[in-house]
């Protein structure tokens, strides 16, 4: 069975898929690049971010990376787009950008 | 060596399950398929097999236990008639989708209403469109042999789809016959062990089964799907041709009887060929030009082999066993047609609903089917091609 679903995007051809659409392997959703779906995208304005990280727990797709108690830029690979960080941010340091 | 016995039906399919000694049977009681598990529960009572045999609640979970034995990586089936099938449609669907290789005994009876306990194929008809491989048997000893190649080509890498073989409910089920049936050492070693790639016990590789498929993959998805059907056909030939070497027994994609130089033929499923290979034989002694194809395998369709086999035929009666409501015939019935008008024929044809719920098909009736023909042919026009056999007006 093909068990490399880095190949799975919306192009795919049916060749392509897994029989059965059966996942070989643990924890490959991070994998599938569900971001693709989006039709919206947040940005990130660091010079107004005063890393408070209420963004970080409304995220639906744990899709802001925080190191050192620091959040970083977007994962765009699983973003769906759905501005809830917008709201949560006291300080409009996001903002949403269509996909281009 | 082989070695013949006096059998039913459910007995033959019971046996053939206990030489094969699968993993797990699920399994929920009724009429009248009843017989395989109950047979099979006292193989399993008294040691005979190593199958973990499960009583459910429904059939709705006797299905889904065997479809979540499969995708574990054991070899898994269970029984069912009529409205048992009806309430595991849910999951026949998922077990085809998801490729899982398993088995149904299934024993054909009359949906309801009204409710009967009779033999009709209204409950697989209505399953015909749900991806599995469906498997016919005339008598109890291809209810055996068909049962015996079942997992093999269920399992075969090329195909991984699930399979239906099924017997007339009563007629071949309750029916005691000589049987001929194989050493168990012989089935165990032609079925061979059930080593799947890729299995949810396995810790080695975690995996998901299911995983949901949004409108981006769906039909990519089901076309994947129906690659596994086609290679179908070509895997059924080539395990029938290896038990041939096993049983002497021959089989293929459906059977052509008399059909060297016939003009008039009847296209059927089931036991009810056996009463028609009877009428055939009396005809034939007075010189007629008459012949019989039963379809074996009737899920893939094999279309362009049907159409073949009745290049020359000028008068064809297909017999549905289920009503289709279309106004226009039953499932078959559109079937062969739809083969006959793609192979460009020219033969009039005219399809039949007869034996529902388990109305008796005698030889006369199938002489009366191959006059019609007869008629057909003298009016060169087939008149009502949506007729009911024998039906009181």
């Amino acid at each position: 069975m093909a068990a490399d679903i880095s190949k799975l995007g919306v192009k795919a051809g049916w060749k392509d898929l897994t029989e059965g659409m059966m996942i070989a392997g643990a924890g490959t959703s991070k994998e599938f690049n569900t971001g693709e779906w989006s039709t919206d995208k947040p940005e990130f304005i660091e010079d107004k971010c005063k890393q408070c990280l209420l963004c970080v727990p409304v995220c639906p797709d744990s899709c802001i990376p925080v190191e050192d108690m620091k959040r970083g830029v977007f994962d765009y690979k699983h973003c769906k787009g759905c501005g809830i960080c917008v709201k949560a941010c006291p300080f409009g340091a996001i903002t949403m950008e269509g996909v281009k | 060596m082989a070695k013949r016995d006096r059998l039913s039906g459910n007995e033959a399919v019971a046996i053939a399950l206990r030489q094969i000694n699968p993993d797990v049977f699920p399994a929920f009681p009724i009429t009248p398929s009843t017989e395989i598990p109950q047979y099979f529960a006292s193989f399993a009572a008294n040691g005979q097999v190593d199958t973990e045999f499960i009583p459910v609640e429904s059939e709705h979970s006797s299905m889904s236990a065997a479809i979540g034995a499969s995708a574990a990586g054991a070899r898994s089936l269970t029984a069912t008639s009529s409205c048992g099938l009806a309430y595991m449609w849910e999951e026949l669907y998922i077990a085809a989708s998801n490729r899982l290789p398993l088995a149904l005994a299934l024993v054909n009876r009359a949906l309801s209403g009204p409710i009967n306990i009779n033999c009709d194929h209204s409950d697989s008809m209505g399953a015909r469109d749900s991806g599995w491989i469906q498997m016919y048997a005339e008598n109890n000893q291809e209810a055996y042999d068909n049962m015996v190649q079942a997992y093999r080509i269920s399992e075969h890498p090329d195909v991984r789809l699930p399979i239906m073989i099924c017997q007339d409910g009563f007629i071949t089920s309750h029916a005691v016959e000589n049987i001929e049936l194989l050493e168990d050492e012989e089935v165990q070693k032609f079925v061979g062990e059930y080593n799947p790639e890729n299995y949810l016990l396995n810790p080695q590789c975690p995996m998901a089964v299911g995983p949901y498929s949004v409108t981006d993959y769906y039909m990519e998805a089901k076309r994947n799907q129906a690659e596994g059907m086609r290679h179908v056909s070509r895997v059924v030939l080539d395990v029938a041709k290896e038990y041939k070497k096993l049983s002497g027994r021959e089989y293929g994609l459906f059977e052509e009887y008399r059909m060297d130089d016939a003009e008039r033929a009847v296209v059927m499923i089931g036991s009810a060929a056996g009463t028609t290979k009877d009428a055939i034989d009396r005809l034939r002694e007075q010189g007629e030009k008459v012949g019989l194809i039963k379809i074996r395998l009737y899920r893939p369709f094999p279309a362009s082999e049907i159409a073949e086999a009745l290049k020359n035929v000028k008068a064809v009666a297909i017999m549905d066993r289920a009503e289709g409501y279309t106004n226009h015939g039953g499932p078959l019935g559109a079937d062969v047609m739809a083969a006959l008008y793609r192979a460009h024929a020219d033969a009039l044809a005219v399809n039949y609903i007869y034996g529902l719920g388990g109305r008796d098909v005698r030889v006369k009736d199938m002489e009366n089917v191959f006059a019609a023909l007869k008629q057909m042919m003298a009016d060169g026009d087939a008149g009502e091609t949506y007729r009911y056999l024998g039906i009181r007006e």
